[in-house]
């Protein structure tokens, strides 16, 4: 019997509507447990990247994606009780479970805070593309200050992206009305409660006191390398942070060096020309680094954080995970000690031993997926940086060229004959 | 050592027959309308740590420098003779920089290195026994006598001569010239404000230029050693990624190689800000010494100013004393004095007294007269000699300062070539990731 995604304690919750969509997706994960690669699998996936790194970021696209998603046009709503942003969501897609090729909705951050949310509820051991985080009072950036809504913009944009690119989770019934529905209000009253989500926290913080009994292996160097993935993350981010900083009190500096030239030179003659060279090559420079700056803060901050967000998704996949595991392990051992009512426990046990299963599985085959996905993220993103450094340089160079050819042709008289007849 | 170059080329022993009326020494090493250069090779070339007692008996550590020298004819028949030489300090250099300043007041002395670390970005040692600094320090002190040594009036200079060739008994002989006097008096004088009534037009405008040149390069340097402590912090910080891939390689599989070796780049790209940073302390040494020029030409015509401030008030004298003739004379008093009213009130003195007064008045008339062509003759010597240097000192600027900007352009290349292949490295490996 296939395992169902939702908890075995059914106790006042409804269930999803589109359950066997789900139940279809995973009997045909159990058969990717028997080492079956799928054509979209993620071992293929590598093979391809292999093949073409250039473009690997289209291949990938060309196998498994049919979900086109773009987010834009912020635009703020202002009601009577609140201010906030919606992004207009345009989908393309040729995917048959659609029924029309086309479509654009009008979401706001708290939908895809319940995107989301349902997607964890559903796959608790797959692991997805971080959000971009909510607005934190403390970062003394205005709440609709441009450049906030655009990284915002871009983040959400590769979230849903993501999600599209994701073999299971494009899949997902949540993924669809999010992307269709006109209104998603309805759809978001629907599903686990309030009070089946607080028993879901608290069964899992008594499990976790209570210890798993053992950890496969695999996962306790998962653990690991979650863990010091996390820590590398944040220092790289810091240093990151850092480095802008240096670059931009760096090119305050340079903002006043220039001009000691420009005005030393007003006051000579023959050295004027030179002085103004070496005050423009500044100027230049100066300028580079603005944009150097500005790459940085584009292409590899915002990369960099959602990695270290992704670490964060990583250790509450590890951590749903073990509640799964701790779960059956509590029954398992219930069902030791119990003499009556054993047949019903039995089954309980035995399905939550599927679900131990088939998180475990989920988790491996997203594993290897994620792993491939962080390395070309962030390849392409140092990358970028390494090759904005070199042009910077030689940008600089050129200018510095240039400048460097002054009229090395000392017409000394030229300018103190003038004087001296005068 | 310095004997053997002297019994070469002098030819009395009795010094003063080596000194011309205005200094400079009659000897085969300095003639006439040569400089001491082109008859001797000069150099600083090196420099040590001595310590010792000092004037108050206590214990000191300072640096001497080697001063060596050669006769160019040696060379230029072929022989290496090996040089002569001495050990002087740095005060040392100070006292004959002093007193070529009193001794030619018009001529626009070279400046020394300066006598302590100024325009410091953080992690240059302002500390006077710091290596790097001794070392740039012994070339500014090696530039300074090249420059003075190939002057077409300071390299006649005796004291000079003995500088290069009197370890001992140098700075007696010096002392005996009596300068430091004359430089105290000068110094007073200087530094007390006075009006001159009809300056010199051109020396007015150098004067102008002077401080628009102090501060022009002092702004310069000032920001200068704010981008060099930004762009170190800038370098440095990179050195962390170098850590952090390092650690974070250990964990990754495929990614661990070219993690790493990004990492060494990172490193190594920090630790080039070093040299990069150590060349362009050249480049504001070179600034540095013109700052300094600035203050010498602008001592100049201060000079300049105070002889014709003095040339004023000595025709000043002459006028009142020749109105007191007049009015002596003709009994007539023009301007209002006490001695008017005195007379007035108490009457007139006698006829004797009158011509005791006027015969005395004739002969101050006299020597004022001649103090007055003299002190015009000086002034306009003065002008003249002065702005004969100003043009020579303007023209070895324009020479000098186009060349260092133009190094300092090439210094920027190399750097900015250095950062290509660094991060064109660094962007390999992270092909290799």
């Amino acid at each position: 019997m296939s395992g169902a995604t939702v908890p075995a304690d059914i106790s006042g919750h409804m269930l999803d509507l589109d359950e066997d969509e789900d139940l279809e997706v995973f009997s045909k994960n159990t058969s990717l447990a028997d080492g079956n690669p799928m054509p979209n699998s993620p071992d293929s996936m590598v093979n391809q990247f292999r093949l073409d790194e250039e473009n690997e970021e289209e291949q990938q696209g060309a196998i498994n994606k049919d979900i086109f998603v773009t987010v834009d046009n912020p635009e703020s709503h202002i009601s009577a009780i609140e201010t906030f942003i919606t992004y207009r969501v345009v989908t393309r897609t040729t995917c048959s479970e659609f029924d029309s090729s086309e479509y654009e909705v009008r979401r706001r951050y708290q939908d895809f805070l319940w995107l989301k949310s349902r997607l964890e509820e559903n796959y608790p051991t797959l692991i997805i593309h971080p959000l971009p985080e909510k607005f934190v009072m403390k970062s003394m950036v205005e709440r609709f200050n441009d450049d906030f809504i655009e990284t915002r913009r871009k983040a959400l944009h590769r979230f849903l992206n993501r999600i599209a690119e994701h073999p299971i989770l494009s899949c997902s019934h949540h993924f669809k009305v999010f992307l269709t529905e006109e209104e998603l209000a309805p759809h978001r009253k629907l599903g686990p409660g309030f009070l089946s989500r607080m028993s879901d926290t608290m069964r899992a913080m008594a499990n976790s006191v209570r210890g798993l009994r053992s950890k496969l292996e695999e996962f306790a160097v998962m653990q690991e390398y979650v863990d010091d993935f996390s820590n590398k993350m944040c220092s790289v981010d810091k240093v990151t942070h850092r480095i802008i900083k240096e670059h931009r009190e760096y090119m305050d500096e340079l903002k006043q060096y220039g001009p000691t030239y420009f005005q030393w030179a007003e006051s000579e003659e023959l050295l004027a020309e030179p002085l103004k060279g070496v005050g423009s090559c500044v100027e230049r420079c100066s300028k580079e680094t603005e944009e150097q700056i500005q790459h940085l803060s584009e292409f590899l901050v915002p990369t960099l954080h959602e990695y270290v967000l992704c670490a964060d998704t990583l250790k509450a996949v590890m951590r749903r995970r073990d509640n799964i595991q701790a779960e059956f392990e509590a029954k398992n051992e219930a069902l030791a000690s119990r003499t009556t009512d054993k047949e019903m426990l039995q089954e309980e046990v035995d399905d939550l031993a599927d679900r131990v299963e088939q998180a475990n599985n989920a988790l491996r085959g997203d594993w290897s997926r994620w792993r491939t996905s962080m390395r070309a993220d962030l390849k392409s993103a140092f990358i970028s940086t390494a090759a904005k450094n070199v042009d910077y340089y030689e940008k600089n160079t050129y200018k510095r060229d240039r400048g460097g050819s002054f009229d090395l042709n000392l017409n000394l008289n030229r300018g103190w004959m003038r004087y001296m007849t005068s | 050592m310095a004997e053997d170059v002297k019994e070469e080329s002098v030819t009395s022993n009795d010094e003063s027959d080596l000194v011309a009326s205005d200094g400079s020494l009659n000897n085969k090493m300095l003639t006439e309308g040569s400089c001491l250069l082109r008859r001797m090779e000069i150099c600083v070339a090196e420099a040590e740590k001595r310590s010792g007692k000092n004037a108050v008996s206590m214990q000191e550590t300072y640096t001497v420098y080697l001063v060596e020298t050669r006769p160019m004819d040696t060379i230029a028949e072929g022989r290496n003779p090996p040089p002569d030489s001495l050990w002087r300090r740095y005060s040392e250099f100070e006292l004959l920089r002093n007193y070529l300043i009193v001794t030619y007041p018009y001529i626009v002395v070279p400046p020394l290195p300066e006598k302590r670390a100024e325009f410091v970005w953080h992690k240059l040692s302002a500390d006077n026994m710091d290596p790097d600094f001794v070392e740039r320090r012994r070339i500014g002190l090696e530039n300074f006598l090249l420059r003075v040594a190939s002057h077409p009036v300071l390299s006649n200079n005796e004291m000079l001569y003995h500088f290069l060739s009197k370890e001992h008994g140098w700075k007696e002989m010096l002392y005996e010239t009596g300068f430091q006097a004359k430089a105290d008096s000068r110094l007073r004088a200087l530094s007390a404000t006075f009006r001159v009534r009809s300056p010199h037009k051109r020396l007015v405008e150098i004067k102008h230029y002077s401080d628009g040149l102090q501060s022009h390069t002092s702004q310069l340097l000032r920001a200068r050693t704010r981008v060099a402590d930004r762009l170190y912090a800038v370098y440095k910080v990179h050195g962390n990624y170098g850590r952090v891939f390092s650690e974070w390689s250990a964990i990754e599989k495929e990614m661990g190689d070219g993690l790493q070796s990004a990492g060494h780049h990172m490193d190594a790209y920090a630790a080039s800000v070093d040299d990069i940073l150590e060349e362009e302390e050249h480049y504001a040494d070179q600034l540095k010494e013109y700052l300094s020029y600035a203050e010498a030409v602008r001592a100049v015509c201060r000079k300049h100013e105070l002889s014709q401030f003095e040339l004023e008030m000595a025709s000043q004298d002459l006028i009142s004393k020749k109105q007191q003739r007049e009015e002596l004379a003709t009994g007539i008093v023009r301007t209002f004095s006490l001695k008017g009213m005195t007379n007035k009130l108490f009457g007139q003195e006698a006829p004797e007294q009158r011509e005791a007064k006027l015969s005395l008045l004739e002969e101050l008339i006299a020597e004022g007269e001649e103090t007055v062509k003299e002190k015009t003759a000086e002034c306009n010597e003065h002008a003249e000699k002065a702005w004969a240097d100003i043009i020579h000192f303007k023209d070895q600027k324009d020479k000098d300062l186009q060349e260092a900007l133009i190094n300092y352009a090439f210094m920027q290349i190399t750097m900015c070539k250095k950062g290509i292949q660094v991060w064109n490295n660094a962007k390999e490996c992270f092909l290799k990731m």
